[in-house]
């Protein structure tokens, strides 16, 4: 475990500024405590920096997790978001998908949105701008990033993709064993 | 008195004399053994102990060694012996006793590449004759080297190939390419040296081979420019050139534990550049804007104009699309949901007092969000 370097901390607070923008700011100084992130095993995980000193305890190899799993870094140093990340991703969003129950259950199976199960898109949402997913009865359910704007979606067909997937609770079930 | 002690002083003399001129004839119980190629001389008599313990130690120890000296000069001089300049000298004989090597016996020769992948491979070498037959002299010549039969470079003609560049000059061509394999040959030699040593073998220069891979290259480039002077220091790089990698630099890592208030500083600095790296002006969303009052325009038109059946009329182009009317569109959020979800099929139900025309299509669409619904 340690802390991020300052290239590891750029790359993923351009990636998190995709979806938060600059609310990254109130993950950083919370009122509620210190917290940080720390990379453990390519994984960068949000920890409150009193459990960060409980974790010490535990050696490095037999740590599996600790904190929020943020995401992590792949061998070529990019960052990917895990779905883990959800419950910091959520409150903070700046666009917005809401997905009609009918379109729910193919998201939660890790397939794209297509126009026919899209209920609702914050206005002015660019190009291939990172969207937080929502079901109609606003529970997050996952992130993807838009693939048309919200002008072009009034104008696409129904079978149209309009959301790419990139993580949804489904992943819970289907990536167990790798999520942590 | 006086005559008694001449004799005396007579006797002493004479055995003085007597024990300054030893005999060369020396008396032992058993013959030493000598190995004459060596120098060397062995006496296997018995030492008495009485005898060395009542005289001088020193006395007895140089008699017995001039002594035996004496009979290993006898022993050399009964080899032949010549003249040479004014010197007698002996031709000693062959050495018969084995010695011990002063220095440890040379380790193995560590093998080469080649002798290690075939052993590998289980390659095995096998004897050809030095000498073949060559057709053109009519004798024997060597195999290889020097003077070698079928010598290639030294042919008075050669065939040029059928896709071949005319003008190339043949004979050059085979000359290069053996100077080109001897180059080689002697630099793998260089490199088996430099294994068998665990010299670092020099690293980054191109090798001869035909085609350098990309990591090579790189590596090559990574090399040459860190040979200045300054080691590198103020080598220029190119515009989106990558700083080179595992070049054994050691990262260092902020403690796990330090100062968290810098920590978040950094980070929020961090932030602070990359806010401000983002234009002014976003394109796309300019673009949007613009085209969201037109919409709005065409819309407000739209309702001016021929009033509530012009809509009716807007309707069918865009009602198949499975939301409801435009009229959806002019909320916050742009597909105004909630009313349309308030029926059973997902359809607006705004859009059901408005599109009256399409009660058909609307029944087509309900099946289709149906399935989605289980």
């Amino acid at each position: 475990m340690r802390p991020l370097t300052d290239e590891e901390t750029k790359t993923m607070f351009e990636k998190l500024s995709k979806y938060i923008g600059e609310n990254i700011k109130l993950l950083i100084e919370r009122p509620d405590g210190t917290y940080c992130f720390r990379l453990h095993n390519d994984r960068v995980y949000y920890i409150s920096e009193k459990i960060l000193k409980l974790a010490t305890n535990i050696s490095r190899d037999k740590l599996i997790s600790i904190g929020t799993c943020f995401g992590k870094f792949t061998k070529t140093q990019l960052f990917r978001l895990a779905i883990t990340a959800l419950d910091f991703l959520a409150p903070y969003a700046k666009f917005k998908v809401w997905v009609k129950p009918g379109g729910e259950q193919s998201f939660l199976y890790g397939n794209h949105i297509m126009k026919s199960g899209l209920g609702r898109i914050t206005e002015n949402t660019a190009q291939y701008q990172g969207v937080v997913v929502y079901s109609m009865a606003d529970v997050p359910l996952g992130f993807g990033v838009a693939a048309k704007t919200t002008q072009e979606c009034r104008r696409v067909d129904p079978m149209a993709i309009v959301v790419f997937h990139q993580a949804d609770i489904g992943d819970y079930i289907r990536n167990e064993d790798v999520l942590t | 008195m006086a005559a008694c002690s001449i004799e005396d002083v007579l006797a002493k003399a004479e055995k003085d004399e007597a024990e300054r001129l030893k005999s060369i004839t020396v008396q032992k119980e058993l013959d030493l053994e000598f190995d004459t190629g060596n120098l060397l001389a062995f006496d296997k008599n018995r030492v008495d102990v009485r005898d060395f313990k009542s005289t001088s130690k020193e006395e007895f120890l140089r008699s017995l060694a001039r002594d035996n000296t004496q009979l290993f000069i006898n022993e050399v001089w009964k080899r032949p012996t010549e003249r040479i300049e004014d010197v007698i000298v002996v031709k000693l004989p062959e050495a018969t006793t084995p010695l011990p090597r002063e220095k440890p016996p040379p380790k193995p020769k560590a093998p080469t590449k080649w002798e290690e992948f075939a052993k590998l491979k289980g390659i095995q070498k096998k004897k050809k004759t030095n000498l073949v037959w060559d057709e053109v002299h009519k004798e024997w010549k060597r195999r290889w080297g020097y003077q070698r039969a079928k010598d290639d470079t030294k042919e008075w003609l050669i065939e040029v190939p059928v896709n071949a560049d005319p003008n190339e000059d043949q004979f050059a061509k085979r000359n290069n390419a053996k100077k080109e394999r001897v180059a080689k040959n002697e630099f793998n030699r260089l490199k088996n040296i430099a294994r068998a040593q665990k010299l670092p073998t020099p690293g980054g220069g191109l090798v001869p081979t035909a085609q350098q891979s990309k990591a090579e290259l790189t590596q090559a480039i990574n090399v040459a420019k860190a040979s200045t002077a300054s080691a590198g220091k103020f080598q220029e790089s190119l515009p989106k050139e990558k700083a080179p990698r595992n070049t054994g630099k050691k990262r260092k890592f902020q403690p796990l534990i330090g100062d968290f208030t810098d920590e978040r500083q950094k980070q929020l600095d961090i932030l602070k550049v990359l806010g401000s790296k983002k234009p002014r002006i976003d394109m796309t969303k300019a673009v949007n804007k613009q085209m969201r009052e037109d919409d709005r325009e065409s819309a407000s038109n739209a309702r001016k104009g021929p009033g509530k059946k012009g809509r009716k009329g807007n309707m069918p182009g865009k009602g198949r699309g499975g939301f409801k009317g435009k009229g959806g569109f002019s909320g916050k959020e742009g597909f105004s949901g909630k009313g349309g979800f308030s029926g059973k099929g997902g359809f607006s139900g705004k859009g059901k007092g408005r599109g009256r025309g399409k009660p058909p299509k609307g029944q087509q669409q309900n099946p289709r969000s149906k399935p989605g619904k289980r």
